[in-house]
């Protein structure tokens, strides 16, 4: 009596399911977040074989954030990371990016796996203390989990090129450097899995809807071949 | 039975169409502050006027505004830095110059921010604005 009564439920809750996914066939929602998020990059070494597609990983870099810590690729290590390139004096989109950004934070401000790194690309200027003060003036008070970081500036304008956006030297825009306001979601094998215009809260709003699907995906990967 | 909402959207399309045939007989100078405030202000101190955090100030319901009025037009043509205390929280960045606006605009930006978002402050005229422009060498009698 109870299988019976099971077992029509059950084919009733599959009549349903097939229902509705015949129906969402139809309307075609756009709102529903894809299971794997795309893998995107340049690839300028030589393919290793035929089925040697995937763009170039992110390489290897060596900044200091605000609490003087050597940021290296294995800061990174089983995480994921969000990277913006910003100057403590911008007077133009960094502020607004920078106030996307913090919202992104707060977002997942709970989740330790989820890092962010802000480059300056303008070392010149942003010393330490400097990233350390604007860090502070944010809001952000653990350095671990929003790095405030710097380099020789040569060394950040190539990291740019390898997270998708563009940094560099232009004595005709206010503030000195040109650079477009990217947020690059960046998966713990080294890999750019989004980009998002900073300046665009409707773009903002799809990473904080992507950084799920990634963490899912990364849990599913960390997980032993034999438990599946 | 179906003639009746049809005559009313046609009605309404008539309405439509006159309002927006009206609207383009009257200038956009009423909202200038605001669209100058969204082009020029709003990246920075944010779309509502609030700032961010402890990095930005904000405009909006600002002591500031209201105790540095008279200045206000020469910081919006030259700039400023500095550390500055609004709302009693100390700021410290670069504001830039804005030399590409007319007195007239600073005239109508900062009427904007005087009279909106909490702030409940006396307007400027344009005189007055170019006379305090004066005091930075920064009028430019437009």
């Amino acid at each position: 009596m109870t299988t019976s009564l099971r077992r029509a439920s059950l084919l009733l809750a599959a009549a349903g399911a097939a229902l509705s996914c015949s129906l969402g066939g139809c309307s075609a929602p756009t709102d529903t977040p894809a299971d794997r998020l795309s893998v995107y990059g340049i690839k300028h070494s030589e393919p290793t074989s035929p089925a040697d597609t995937l763009p170039d990983p992110i390489p290897a870099f060596r900044l200091t954030d605000q609490d003087r810590q050597v940021i290296t690729n294995q800061t990174f290590a089983g995480k994921i990371y969000v990277t913006d390139f910003f100057f403590a004096t911008c007077p133009s989109i960094c502020p607004k990016m920078q106030s996307e950004l913090l919202r992104v934070y707060k977002a997942f401000e709970a989740n330790p796996n989820v890092l962010f790194l802000s480059h300056t690309i303008d070392p010149a200027h942003d010393s330490i203390p400097v990233l350390r003060d604007y860090a502070e003036r944010l809001g952000i008070k653990d350095a671990s989990r929003w790095h405030f970081a710097t380099a020789p500036r040569d060394s950040v304008f190539a990291l740019a090129k390898a997270y998708m956006t563009g940094a560099e030297v232009d004595a005709t825009v206010p503030g000195g450097f040109a650079h477009s306001g990217t947020f690059a979601l960046v998966d713990s094998r080294r890999r750019v899995r989004g980009v998002y215009d900073g300046m665009v809260p409707e773009q903002v709003d799809q990473l904080i809807k992507d950084i799920p699907v990634l963490l899912k995906e990364e849990a599913a990967e960390a997980q032993p071949v034999a438990a599946k | 039975m179906r003639s009746r909402p049809l005559r009313l959207l046609g009605a309404g399309s008539l309405l439509l169409t006159l309002a927006f045939s009206l609207e383009s007989c009257f200038t956009e100078r009423q909202n200038e502050g605001a669209q100058l405030y969204a082009a020029h202000c709003s990246s920075c101190h944010g779309d509502q006027g609030q700032g961010l955090e402890r990095l930005i100030p904000p405009v909006a319901a600002a002591d500031y505004i209201a105790q540095h009025r008279a200045e206000l037009p020469c910081l919006v043509r030259k700039g400023m830095q500095g550390d500055i205390v609004v709302n009693g929280i100390h700021y410290n960045q670069i504001m830039p110059g804005h030399e590409d606006l007319t007195d007239s605009q600073i005239t109508n930006l900062l009427n904007f921010l005087q009279t909106n978002w909490g702030n409940t402050n006396q307007s400027y005229t344009i005189r007055e604005t170019s006379e305090l422009l004066g005091h930075c060498n920064g009028s430019d009698g437009q």
